[in-house]
């Protein structure tokens, strides 16, 4: 058993809970435990560094120190969403190199009971560690159900490649790991140019307008390569792609039923587990349809039994007596 | 890092800009003007100026016009101007160090993108009380304060769908060590304000 420190982050609690859910399945599957640190805090996403530094700085740092061992031993922090992984291994790395604002985040620090060594935690994103770490060996052995004939379009986003703190463990502008990954699962893995393009982020909420756009250019060019699902690393990505497909539709007149998954549910099908147990169904466009084209069923999307009415020509039921 | 001797003259503009942007030296005296940045960002076609256009403003000391852009609150952080530029310029550094300074300076009030900072206010109000986002309570409050006609509309459309699906907490979850949390974030202010040097 591998263990490593989780920071699910917050959408993974709730809004990406079917990204946490199936991560865990999987884990057991792959002997890889992720141990949540105690009482962990938001990570500030993209907003507190629009506002201010070393609140952002410390915020970040909070968990940093949470995650740090207190024998010393080198720590593997992993993140499954990009933002919550940039912003961690961001402040660490600027914190190394600037140890003037590592000491005020320490003072800052110290007002919890708190204190950070930058560089004594090393933050990792999750599929670095499922590609690296397992490797495609381990996980093509696992597979029982091949995703033969699902279509499938890898979606990296930006975090996770750009700007560059991942390590160099994929390229920043055509990143294919993946696709990989997609590969091994046995899914048809379809090449679309804008994979590792912006989703909009935040835009969704502050500038509707701008952020249609960016999604509608994703869902054209992956269904443009006809692909039956996008599959992606990032609740952000998933919930822009997923939550706003229907706005995108009508401000566009398009027609798109693209389903948005986590790459962990396809792991956990291509596994064995049931849709249920890969969490899906919490999507708003359903991923049902695409998967029992490839004969994986649902239990619940199973018809059920039609229930029997009655017709004319049948016997009275019972009927209790009128009182008084 | 700088560029020229501030000791010998008044810092400006770009020295603050400079001085105010965390991290190692953001490069941002090195733009060449190659345009490379407009070229490759996602929503240029909607901004005010250009990030190439704005690195130009910004050595030309034009700082109101700077801060009164839409540019930096029209970033949407996706790094492809910063990976692909030839001067390896902290460009979306740069961005959020904007956002900080028109906030600061009140212009932002002016730009066509004059919700942008409510909403990160209000993303971070949240997490400053609990420790964690809430969706719920942020797209709520900050409909109401910014699109009041539609605030309903635009919150419910979204939440009732993540409701349905499980996909959302009605009430927020706070975090145990609460009060820990926000005495760091108390010196953490106190520190960027007295220092000067925000870095």
């Amino acid at each position: 058993m591998k263990a490593y420190s989780y920071y699910p982050g917050c959408s993974l609690e709730k809004n990406a809970r079917s990204y946490h859910e199936s991560l865990m399945a999987v884990a057991r599957r792959l002997n890889l435990s992720f141990d949540e640190i105690d009482d962990w805090n938001c990570c500030g996403a993209t907003e507190y560094i629009a506002l201010s530094v070393m609140p952002a700085y410390a915020l970040v740092a909070r968990n940093l120190a949470l995650a740090a061992p207190d024998n010393g031993d080198p720590v593997q922090l992993i993140a499954p969403c990009s933002a919550c992984f940039l912003n961690l291994r961001k402040a660490d790395e600027y914190l190394q190199r600037r140890p003037d604002m590592a000491q005020k985040v320490n003072v800052a620090l110290a007002e919890g009971g708190l204190e950070y060594d930058p560089g004594s935690v090393k933050v990792r994103h999750l599929l670095e560690v499922i590609v690296r770490d397992v490797g495609f060996e381990s996980i093509g052995a696992q597979v029982v159900d091949p995703l033969t004939g699902l279509r499938v379009a890898p979606y990296y986003g930006c975090l996770i490649v750009r700007p560059g703190f991942n390590g160099g463990f994929d390229d920043p502008e055509y990143p294919t790991t993946l696709d990989r990954l997609m590969g091994v699962l046995g899914a048809d893995v379809v090449n679309y140019p804008v994979k590792a393009h912006c989703c909009g982020g935040h835009m969704t909420q502050i500038s509707e307008s701008i952020a249609l756009e960016l999604l509608r250019r994703l869902l054209k060019s992956a269904n443009d390569a006809e692909a039956d699902v996008i599959v992606t690393l990032c609740p952000m990505c998933q919930l822009n792609l997923d939550a706003y497909q229907d706005a995108v539709n009508r401000h566009f007149g398009t027609n798109f039923q693209i389903p948005i998954l986590y790459f962990t549910q396809l792991m956990a099908l291509a596994f064995g587990l049931s849709p249920e147990a890969a969490g899906i169904g919490q999507e708003f466009v359903d991923a049902r349809p695409a998967l029992a084209r490839i004969g994986m069923e649902s239990e619940e999307e199973k018809p059920a039994p039609r229930s029997r009415r009655r017709d004319k020509v049948a016997l009275p039921m019972p009927a209790m007596p009128e009182e008084g | 890092m700088a560029v020229l001797d501030t000791r010998t003259r008044a810092p400006t503009f770009l020295d603050e800009v400079v001085a105010d942007t965390p991290g190692d030296d953001p490069r941002l005296d090195l733009c060449i003007q190659c345009g490379t940045c407009g070229g490759s960002c996602p929503s240029a076609a909607d901004m005010d100026h250009t990030p190439r256009q704005l690195f130009a403003m910004i050595a030309a000391g034009m700082r109101d016009e700077v801060l009164r852009s839409n540019s930096p609150w029209y970033c949407v952080s996706c790094y492809y101007c910063m990976v692909r530029c030839p001067q390896e310029i902290h460009i979306t550094d740069i961005m959020y160090t904007l956002k900080r300074k028109a906030i600061a300076a009140g212009h932002y009030r002016k730009s066509s993108a004059a919700d942008a900072p409510g909403f990160s206010e209000t993303f971070i109000d949240f997490v400053e009380n609990y420790g964690r986002s809430f969706e719920l309570g942020l797209a709520t409050r900050y409909h109401l304060r910014h699109h009041p006609v539609d605030a309903m509309r635009k919150a419910s459309s979204l939440g009732l769908g993540l409701w349905r699906r499980g996909r959302m907490d009605l009430t927020p979850r706070r975090i145990k060590d609460l009060e820990g949390l926000k005495a760091i974030l108390a010196k953490a202010r106190e520190l960027e304000t007295s220092g000067g040097d925000q870095r």
